[in-house]
């Protein structure tokens, strides 16, 4: 029901009016995206600690940022994304983590920790949960069968080529980019050989021309509708997050489909991604959060996680509990050369966030 | 005895009649004017980085209160067409929109009120059932039957009227159907309860002089169902002007309309201010047919 997000908005407005009541002892309140976790795992938690988990869940940033930032969400812990986690933790929403509750943050992969030292140094703030990129998805048996073989599947000209995109939209095969400025500008400007992350306004202009001239090939800007729409057949190449490819790739699968769905990270470079565990500065339990963070932080649980939710997990003492099929799969946990080519999404400048939106608005109305 | 009684009752009177309007009073003062006051003074804020992402109106320092009024939120929604055409999208969608339930509802209305007794009650509820089942599945039901691979593209291929799927998913056609759709029964039922009303004496005496059909619907029915006309197009037009679901699930990417833009100023810039500027635009935009509305009405009641 991913489709319905902004929708959303309203229930998560109550459900943290609701969660803001008085807290219990033995109790952690847990906001995390929708589908991210394994069914077992908070079952296990209160098994182990007799502490009883409320569960809540969202599915943009943005639900979670308004909640946030209203006060008193009564959560206490939430895992927003990186480039959400930093403006917040400027606006003083969260808390110091204390660390000697998490013994098992020495679990975490060093090498995936340095990319998150720009964000919050030695995890003062945050331990990450599972991480993911986003690139592109497409239908593997369509897009060969318009383009030819060496149709340029590791690439972003799949999406941003006029002479690619036009081919495929001529031949019905429809085109989806996310609905975010911020997730579509800078993989065009990585295309255009342009830093990803630049807060130069005409850097992002240009990114919003490259876009604006291939609209019409476009079907639609949504950041959730292309699963089902992937697994249908109704689109043949989405921008989009790389759990949500897979699962569109299972669901064509499950449906018996005559094509299957593949997922590349282009090589120009994408977004890779953390969503940070955090505890807000008036969390309720801040000693029953940490436990949770810390419980989440065990191999075992991670791989548990990563298993069922097919995002990696940033825990390599969990690699040997996670199974080969997973832990092989380049889209899953890319090579290292891969990994080079990816940059982390950070906070912008009010000023640029807003620019960013209206190249964003222009781009998608033509106005 | 009797005085004493009858002041006591007028005094019981008094009390009801006044515990009747407390009632709708509170509840207004609640639920709409205190909101409203909170709306209009985060427009008049600052945004900052902080919970609450806004800035106070009013600070006391150094034994000085100072109170600030930003105007600036305001004036930013005329530094960018932005805003402007997505007032207009707003308008333009709820006009034609509007007018399309109107030629639609007006036939069907008529209809039912011309009906014979047992079946207009039949004709009613078959207008009303549909909004039993949740808004927001209707809406998904047009997904199906306007996408790509729905019903009427798979229909169209299937007889071979057509090779390729016509594309009426994610238009501003969607969107309109959507809204004609959804806020349909909203223009038969007060059109319905004026046309009923018609005093059907007043028909047979215009056949009488030899008026005809056609000349006695528009010189008589048409008339006296303007009240009808009016509410309806009210109740259509209002709420479709700031309409948020519909072209978000059906619309496309050139659907610009006021209630995506405002979601974008609150959740994507971050900006309560200015997203709650846009508000009270779009509040005042809309006041305009109501108060019309309101003397178009007493107007009729003093008729």
């Amino acid at each position: 029901m991913r489709n319905i997000h902004k929708l959303s908005g309203a229930v998560a407005a109550i459900s943290f009016a609701v969660a803001a009541t008085a807290a219990h002892a033995d109790e952690v309140r847990v906001y995390n995206w929708s589908d991210y976790i394994a069914p077992e795992t908070l079952e296990k938690f209160t098994e182990r600690t007799g502490i009883s988990v409320t569960y809540d869940v969202y599915d943009s940033n943005e639900i979670l940022d308004a909640a946030l930032l209203s006060g008193r969400s009564g959560y206490d812990v939430v895992v927003p994304s990186t480039h959400y986690f930093t403006r917040q933790l400027r606006a003083g929403v969260y808390q110091p983590l204390n660390h000697d509750l998490l013994p098992n943050l020495g679990n975490l992969d060093p090498d995936l920790m340095s990319n998150l030292e720009a964000i919050d140094q030695g995890s003062e703030y945050s331990v990450p949960y599972m991480w993911g990129t986003n690139g592109l998805g497409y239908n593997v048996d369509r897009v060969t069968e318009i383009l030819g073989d060496d149709a340029p599947l590791d690439s972003w000209a799949l999406l941003f080529d006029p002479e690619i995109t036009t081919k495929l939209s001529d031949a019905g095969c429809g085109l989806s980019m996310l609905d975010s400025g911020d997730e579509m500008l800078s993989p065009a400007m990585a295309y255009l050989g342009l830093s990803p992350l630049s807060e130069n306004v005409e850097d992002l202009e240009a990114a919003g021309e490259l876009i604006a001239a291939i609209r019409g090939n476009i079907t639609y800007f949504h950041s959730s509708r292309y699963v089902s729409d992937l697994a249908n057949g109704d689109i043949c190449v989405a921008a989009g997050y790389s759990g949500d490819i897979f699962q569109a790739a299972d669901r064509a699968e499950e449906a018996g489909r005559d094509f299957t769905i593949g997922y590349s990270i282009p090589k120009e470079g994408a977004a890779l991604w953390f969503d940070m565990m955090a505890i807000p500065a008036d969390a309720p339990n801040t000693e029953n959060a940490h436990a949770f963070i810390n419980f989440i932080l065990e191999p075992e649980i991670a791989a548990e996680i990563s298993e069922y939710v097919r995002y990696a997990n940033p825990n390599a003492a969990a690699n040997e509990f996670v199974s080969e099929e997973l832990l092989n799969d380049p889209a899953v946990y890319p090579e290292t050369d891969v990994l080079q080519n990816l940059y982390v999404a950070v906070e912008k400048p009010q000023e640029v966030q807003r620019a960013r939106t209206r190249i964003w608005n222009r781009v998608k109305s033509g106005r | 005895m009797m005085p004493s009684r009858v002041t006591g009752f007028m005094k019981r009177l008094q009390l009801g009649r006044r515990g009747v309007i407390a009632l709708p009073l509170v509840w207004l003062t609640l639920f709409f004017l205190l909101p409203f006051a909170l709306v209009l003074k985060i427009s008049l804020s600052e945004s900052v980085i902080a919970i609450p992402p806004y800035g106070p109106l009013v600070e006391y320092a150094d034994q000085t209160l100072h109170v600030f009024l930003n105007m600036g939120n305001y004036l930013f929604l005329l530094s960018d067409s932005l805003y402007l055409a997505a007032y207009w999208g707003s308008i333009k969608t709820a006009f034609i929109s509007t007018t399309v339930c109107l030629l639609i509802g007006y036939p069907m209305a008529y209809a039912m009120a011309r009906a014979p007794g047992r079946w207009q009650l039949i004709l009613l509820l078959l207008v009303m059932l549909p909004s039993w089942t949740s808004f927001l599945i209707r809406v998904y039901a047009w997904m199906g039957i306007l996408s790509n691979s729905g019903l009427i593209n798979n229909f169209l291929m299937g007889v071979g009227l057509i090779d390729s799927p016509l594309r009426m998913m994610n238009t501003q056609f969607a969107v309109i159907i959507g809204i004609v759709y959804a806020y349909l029964p909203f223009m038969v039922l007060p059109l319905y309860a004026h046309l009923t009303r018609l005093d059907n004496s007043l028909l047979e005496a215009a056949s009488d002089l030899g008026s005809r059909k056609l000349n006695t619907f528009i010189t008589v029915t048409l008339p006296l169902s303007m009240g009808g006309i009016v509410a309806g197009s009210m109740l259509v037009f209002i709420p479709a002007v700031g309409e948020f679901v519909i072209p978000e699930l059906l619309g496309g990417p050139n659907t610009l309309m006021i209630g995506k833009v405002l979601w974008e100023e609150f959740f994507l810039n971050r900006d309560w201010p200015v997203a709650s500027a846009l508000a009270m635009v779009m509040l005042l935009l809309l006041l305009i047919p109501i108060v019309w509305f309101h003397r178009y009405q007493s107007r009729e009641l003093e008729k």
